[in-house]
């Protein structure tokens, strides 16, 4: 009874922009939660729909990709693809109640390392009043 | 039909123009028919072209058959629409090399789900099958039975708007009208209208039944990459065991895998022992891609699947800071 929810956060970060925002974010001394689990990819396309389904199902409480702003990817279009993909993957989430929200993308460059933290205070904050991901008790009917 | 289908075969063998044909041929069991290859124009005589042809057989094209398009071999394959799609697919992914493709369409009116039908005659043994046009009649030890054609078609052909192949070298007899489909989706708007509980629990019921054979990708056109990621083990992605955690990782990624590239033949509806409706969210996927990207799998040689293209200054709204 009473035991604290600590939410749990996979995120996956491209090395040139958001991996290396939140870099400056640590040097900068900016808080941001622990809940976060950075995973560094090489860009944000690299991100395989299946990281995702998979970090969600076995238990994440939520989603975090972390790309270079549009026209900004070092390999020019790969966060368009991201994008892409995102938006259908969160409707198949939406069509199957499992709840979107707990995904997100984000651009962040290289420079916004104050970003980087309010976007993973605002994120772990939301999760934190969404309670923990229900999915795997919901998988056993 | 059929003897137009066959005199084609052999005149492009004997025209020397194609070295090696891909068709179907009579299954070893009624209501059923088999892939044939067929090297030498007397073979044609084997071809078939009916209700039964359900296999897509683009497959043969990539998957283990993946040394015969690498070689100069000239082959020749015969294809209703979906089958056609597949291979718009295969040529816009650079699969196939064109050239060295002969076509060879054939009108579709639909082909029939063997289950179906069994599940009409309460799984009663079936010796012999025939078709008219409308209808099918099953005879067995003490029984005969008429069917109407549209109660056992396979659920991809129900709402089907691309009967003929879009891209063919010849084709057989009068192509279909095509496009004569208005509401291309009912099955998935029905879906939708459920509430969001009972969404989840149909396809988690539904997919709960999997018991992991892969024969969904192993006869899917659009899964030929030479190594699926639920076969790796270093890193596993997932469990080995049909475990309803990774059964859902193992669909959910498949779906994602072929968004707007699945070309809804519905082989591995057909091919799943375990009955499961698989084509739903595959059609969703579909609809929701046709809605947001206005695009279509395998329709058009020159376009790129939608989600290997993008648009620079499309809606994100999805995006949060
Ligand atoms: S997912 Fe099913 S319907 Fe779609 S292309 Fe593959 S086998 Fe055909
Ligand atoms: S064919 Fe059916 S039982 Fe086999 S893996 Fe696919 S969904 Fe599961
Ligand atoms: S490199 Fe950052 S999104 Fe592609």
């Amino acid at each position: 009874m009473g035991k604290t929810f600590n939410p749990k956060i996979t995120a996956f970060l491209c090395k040139w922009c958001s991996y290396t925002g939140a870099d400056l974010a640590g040097t900068s001394r900016l808080q941001y939660p622990t809940a976060i689990i950075p995973i560094k990819v090489m860009c944000s396309s690299r991100v395989d729909p299946v990281f995702l389904i998979r970090a969600f199902l076995k238990g994440a409480d939520g989603v975090l990709i972390g790309g270079c702003h549009p026209g900004d990817c070092h390999y020019e279009s790969g966060n368009y693809h991201t994008r892409r993909r995102f938006a259908i993957l969160q409707s198949i989430f939406d069509s199957l109640n499992l709840e979107k929200d707990r995904l997100r993308l984000s651009w962040i460059s290289a420079s916004e390392g104050p970003k980087f933290a309010r976007v993973c205070n605002e994120f772990t904050d939301k999760i934190q009043k969404m309670g923990p991901n229900p999915t795997r008790k919901n998988m056993f009917i | 039909m059929v003897k137009a289908l066959r005199e084609e075969v052999k005149r492009l063998f004997e025209e020397k123009k194609v070295d090696l044909v891909i068709g179907w041929g009579k299954g070893s069991l009624p209501m059923t028919a088999t892939p044939i290859f067929i090297n030498k124009a007397e073979d044609a005589e084997r071809l078939i072209w009916d209700e039964t042809c359900s296999n897509n057989l683009a497959v043969y094209l990539t998957k283990d058959k993946r040394q015969l398009v690498k070689t100069d071999q000239k082959i020749g394959i015969v294809v209703k629409g979906c089958d056609g799609r597949s291979l718009v697919l295969y040529a816009v992914e650079n699969q196939i090399q064109r050239e060295n493709l002969v076509i060879i369409g054939v009108p579709c009116a639909g082909v029939i789900d063997k289950k179906k039908v069994l599940k009409h005659i309460e799984g009663k043994e079936v010796l012999s099958a025939s078709f008219e046009a409308d209808r099918m009649t099953v005879e067995g030890r003490g029984f005969k039975t008429e069917i109407a054609k549209c109660d056992v078609l396979s659920d991809s052909c129900l709402n089907c708007n691309h009967p003929n192949a879009p891209v063919f070298d010849v084709f057989i007899g009068e192509p279909r009208k095509s496009d004569s489909v208005e509401d291309v989706y009912p099955d998935v708007e029905a879906f939708e209208k459920l509430d969001s509980e009972a969404r989840w629990k149909t396809m988690v019921e539904a997919y709960s039944k999997c018991i992991r054979c892969y024969a969904c990708r192993n006869v899917c056109p659009s899964c030929y990459c030479t190594e699926c990621f639920v076969d790796q083990n270093d890193p596993q992605w997932i469990g080995k065991s049909p475990e309803i955690t990774d059964t859902l990782i193992f669909h959910l990624g498949r779906n994602l895998h072929v968004a707007g590239r699945c070309v809804e033949c519905g082989a591995c509806e057909r091919a799943c022992p375990a009955d499961i409706d698989l084509l739903k969210l595959n059609r969703k996927i579909s609809k929701e891609i046709l809605e947001r990207f206005n695009f279509t799998a395998g329709l058009d040689i020159n376009e790129k699947p939608a989600l290997a293209s993008f648009c620079e200054n499309e809606k994100q709204d999805f995006i949060m800071g």
